[in-house]
C-alpha cells in the first residue's frame, strides 16, 4: 500500500503533446478511476505510472520515493491488462508465480502467496488449467491474481472488464469492488464506462485531451460538475443542456431566460457576467417535470421508451438537435406525438457560462 | 439426372487421372534412385520398374567406405550448428527488429532481404577471401560459417513477421512481472514461436545438408567433406565407369533423414508458413 503523486506530469510522443501538466494525489488505500472520451490519455497515464512509458516532465513519487527512472518491477506496482495478456503456455499457477519466480523468491513463499491470492478470488479448482481453458470472466480473475501475487505496493488495472459481456462485467466489478473493501490497496483504475467509474471510485478523475477536468467524489461530480464537459458525461441518460441568455443578477442569484422555459430564477451567483451574456443550462433528466403544454412551453415527445421500472421520454429541442430526455418512475401517461411543458426543479439545475465553466450558487442561498 | 452424375463422375475420374500423374512426375525419379540402389551392379542397365531382388551390396558397399561415413558425420556437424547458431541469432535480431523501436529499422529489414537474394556464385571468391583469413578453410567451420550467413536473413525475416504478431500486452505483463529482455524471449516468447522455429529451423538444416558448391569449394580433404560432395566424387573402378549403384544407395542414405524430418514437423511447418495469414 502506498499512496502516489503525479506532479506537472507531461508526456510527449514524437512531436504530440498527449498529457499536459496533470497534478494529482492518490491517497493510500484509495481507489482512483480515470474517464473521459477515447483518446484523452488515460491509458497513456496509467502506463506513465505503470513504467511502460517514459515521463517527458514532471516527477512521479510512489510514497516518498521519486520514480521517475525506477524500471517497472521496482515500482512495486501490478497491471491488469485490457486483454488479460496471461502467458498461453503457463497454467493458471504459473502465470501467478512467474513474478514471484524472476523475483528469486523463496519456492515456499512462492506457494504460500500464489494460494492465498488462489483463495481471495476463487481461483483454487483452476491452478492447473492453461488459460485457453478458461471462460471470460475466470481469465479476468487469473490476470488480477497474476498481478496481485506479487504484493505490489499499488494495483493499476486498464479497463479490465471491456472484455467482458453485459452480466458478467456487473458481477466483476463487484468483486473487484469487494476486493478492495478486503485488501484496502491502493487501486488506480481506467475505463470510459461512467457506470464503472461511478460504482467503483473514492475518487474520479475525469480526463479531457490529456488534461484534468475535475477531480472529485463521483458524488461531487454528479451534484457539482465544474464544467459542462464533465456535467455531459457523468450521469446516464446525460444532462440536458439548453441556451439560456441572463437577463439580470447579482452575487445572490440570477434570473435568466430560455427558449420555451420562460424566465428562470436562479440561485446561481453570476459575478462577473453582463446581462445578455449567453449560458448554458443544464438540467438532469430526473430534475425535469412534464405537464399540460402552455403558451410558448410546448415540446413535442419524440419518443418513449419503457424500460420497466422507469420510463424515458424524448423531446424535440428548441435549439439544436440533441434530443431532451425526461425520466420518471414507470409508469407514464405521455404518448409520442404529445405537446408538453418543461418545468425545471430550480433547486437542482446548474448553468454553465460561456467558456463551459459552471456558475457557483451563492452562498446565501445555499443556506436557505 | 444420368447426365448429371456421369459428368459428376466423369470429373472425379479427371481429377484422380491428374494426382496421379503429378504423384508420379514427383516420385518417379526418387523411386528409381531407390531401386536402382537395390539392384546388383550386374543388372543395373536393365531397365525395370519392379524389384525382383533384394540386393543390399551398393549399401554396404557405401558404409564400408571410412570417407562416405566421415562425411555423414560432417554434414550432421555443420546442419545442426547452422540450425542451431541461425536460430539463436534469429531469435535475439528478430526480437530486436520486432519489438524494439528504432530509427532504421524497416531499413535494416530491407538490406536483411536483399542479402538473402544475392546467388552464392556471386560471393563465392569474396567468402573464400574470407574463410582464408579466418583460417577455415578446409574445416567444418568455415561451411558453418558460410551456411549461416546464407540462412540468416530468411530466418530472420520469418521470425521478425512471426513476433511481430505476438500481442504487445504479453511482453508488457512480462516487464511488469520483471522480465528482462532475455527472461522475455526465453520464458514467454520461444515457447509460443516452436512453429515457426520448427519451420525455419528445418529449412535451414536441408539447406545445409544439401548444399554443393561452398561444400565442394570449401573442403580440401576427404576427411574433411560432406555429402553432397562425397556423393559426387565416389569413383568406380575405372574413369569410364560411373558406379551408379553406390551412388544411388548413397543418395538415398542422405534423402531419408531429411524425409523423416519433414514427416515429423510437418504439421508445425504448414501451421508455420501460414501463421498470421488469418486471424485463428
Ligand atoms: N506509443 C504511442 N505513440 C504515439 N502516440 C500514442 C502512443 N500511444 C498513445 N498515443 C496517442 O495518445 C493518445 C492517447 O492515447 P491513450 O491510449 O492514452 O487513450 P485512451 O484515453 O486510453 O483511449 P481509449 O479509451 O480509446 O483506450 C491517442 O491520441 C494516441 O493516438
Ligand atoms: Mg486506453
Amino acid at each position: 500500500m502506498a499512496s502516489v503523486t503525479l506532479e506537472k506530469i507531461n508526456k510527449v510522443f514524437g512531436s504530440t503533446h498527449i498529457i499536459k501538466d496533470v497534478d494529482l494525489s492518490v491517497g493510500e488505500g484509495e481507489f482512483v478511476v480515470f474517464v473521459g472520451p477515447s483518446g484523452c490519455g488515460k491509458s497513456t497515464l496509467l502506463r506513465l505510472i505503470a513504467g511502460l512509458e517514459s515521463i517527458t516532465g514532471g516527477e512521479l513519487r510512489i510514497g516518498e520515493q521519486v520514480v521517475n527512472d525506477l524500471p517497472p518491477r521496482e515500482r512495486g506496482v501490478g497491471m491488469v491488462f485490457q486483454s488479460y495478456a496471461l502467458y498461453p503456455h503457463m497454467t493458471v499457477y504459473e502465470n501467478m508465480a512467474f513474478g514471484l519466480k524472476l523475483a528469486k523468491t523463496a519456492k515456499e513463499t512462492i506457494e504460500e502467496r500464489v494460494m492465498a491470492t488462489a483463495r481471495i478470488l476463487q481461483l483454487e479448482e483452476l491452478l492447473h488449467r492453461k488459460p485457453k481453458e478458461l471462460s471470460g470472466g475466470q481469465r479476468q480473475r487469473v490476470a488480477m491474481g497474476r498481478a496481485m501475487a506479487r504484493e505490489p505496493r499499488i494495483l493499476l488495472f486498464d479497463e479490465p472488464l471491456s472484455n467482458l459481456d453485459a452480466s458478467l462485467r456487473v458481477q466483476m466489478r463487484n468483486e473487484i469492488a469487494r476486493l478492495h473493501h478486503r485488501l484496502g490497496s491502493t487501486m488506480v483504475y481506467v475505463t470510459h464506462d461512467q457506470v464503472e467509474a461511478m460504482t467503483l471510485a473514492d475518487k474520479i478523475v475525469v480526463l479531457r485531451d490529456g488534461r484534468v477536468e475535475q477531480v472529485g467524489s463521483p458524488h461531487t461530480l454528479y451534484q457539482q460538475p465544474a464544467t459542462k464537459f464533465v456535467a455531459g458525461f457523468i450521469g446516464s441518460p446525460t444532462m440536458n443542456f439548453m441556451p439560456a441568455e441572463l437577463i439580470d443578477g447579482s452575487a445572490e442569484g440570477c434570473r435568466v431566460r430560455a427558449p420555451g422555459l420562460g424566465e428562470l430564477a436562479l440561485p446561481q451567483s453570476t459575478d462577473g457576467q453582463r446581462s445578455g451574456a449567453g449560458l448554458t443550462l443544464g438540467v438532469r433528466p430526473e430534475h425535469l417535470r412534464l405537464a399540460e403544454a402552455e403558451g410558448d412551453n410546448s415540446f413535442e415527445i419524440a419518443n418513449v421508451e419503457y424500460l420497466g421500472n422507469e420510463v424515458y421520454v424524448y423531446l424535440e429541442p428548441k435549439a439544436g438537435d440533441t434530443l431532451l430526455i425526461h425520466r420518471s418512475e414507470a409508469p407514464s401517461r405521455w404518448k409520442i406525438g404529445q405537446r408538453v411543458a418543461l418545468v425545471p426543479d430550480l433547486d437542482h439545475v446548474h448553468l454553465f457560462d460561456g467558456d463551459d465553466k459552471a456558475l457557483a450558487i451563492a452562498k446565501q442561498s445555499q443556506a436557505a | 439426372m444420368n447426365q448429371y452424375q456421369l459428368i459428376k463422375l466423369a470429373k472425379r475420374v479427371g481429377l484422380y487421372a491428374l494426382i496421379a500423374v503429378v504423384m508420379v512426375y514427383a516420385i518417379f525419379p526418387f523411386y528409381y534412385a531407390v531401386i536402382t540402389s537395390l539392384k546388383p551392379s550386374s543388372e543395373l542397365f536393365r531397365v525395370d520398374f519392379w524389384l525382383s531382388s533384394l540386393d543390399f551390396g551398393n549399401y554396404v558397399h557405401i558404409f564400408t567406405q571410412k570417407s562416405f561415413v566421415r562425411a555423414i558425420f560432417n554434414s550432421i556437424l555443420v546442419s545442426i550448428s547452422v540450425v542451431f547458431i541461425a536460430l539463436l541469432l534469429g531469435v535475439t535480431a528478430s526480437y530486436a527488429l520486432g519489438r524494439v523501436r528504432f530509427r532504421g529499422r524497416t531499413t535494416v529489414m530491407l538490406v536483411v532481404l536483399g542479402v538473402s537474394m544475392f546467388p552464392q556464385v556471386a560471393v563465392l571468391s569474396g567468402l573464400f577471401e574470407v574463410i582464408r583469413s579466418l583460417n577455415l578453410y578446409n574445416n567444418p567451420g568455415g561451411l558453418i560459417l558460410s551456411y549461416t550467413i546464407f540462412t540468416l536473413p530468411f530466418t530472420v525475416w520469418v521470425l521478425t513477421t512471426f513476433m511481430r504478431q505476438l500481442p504487445m500486452e504479453l511482453e508488457e505483463a512480462a516487464i511488469m512481472d520483471g522480465a528482462t529482455p532475455w527472461v522475455t524471449i526465453t520464458k514467454v516468447f520461444l515457447p509460443l514461436m516452436w512453429p515457426a522455429m520448427a519451420t525455419t529451423g528445418l529449412l535451414a538444416f536441408i539447406a545445409a545438408w544439401n548444399e554443393f558448391l561452398f561444400a565442394l569449394t570449401f573442403t580440401l580433404t576427404d576427411s574433411q567433406r560432406t555429402v553432397p560432395v562425397a556423393i559426387a566424387l565416389i569413383s568406380g573402378g575405372s574413369q569410364h565407369e560411373l558406379p551408379w549403384g553406390p551412388i544411388m544407395a548413397a543418395s538415398v542414405t542422405v534423402t531419408v533423414p531429411l524425409v523423416v524430418l519433414v514427416m515429423i514437423f510437418q504439421r508445425r511447418i504448414v501451421s508455420g508458413l501460414t501463421a498470421g495469414a488469418v486471424k485463428g
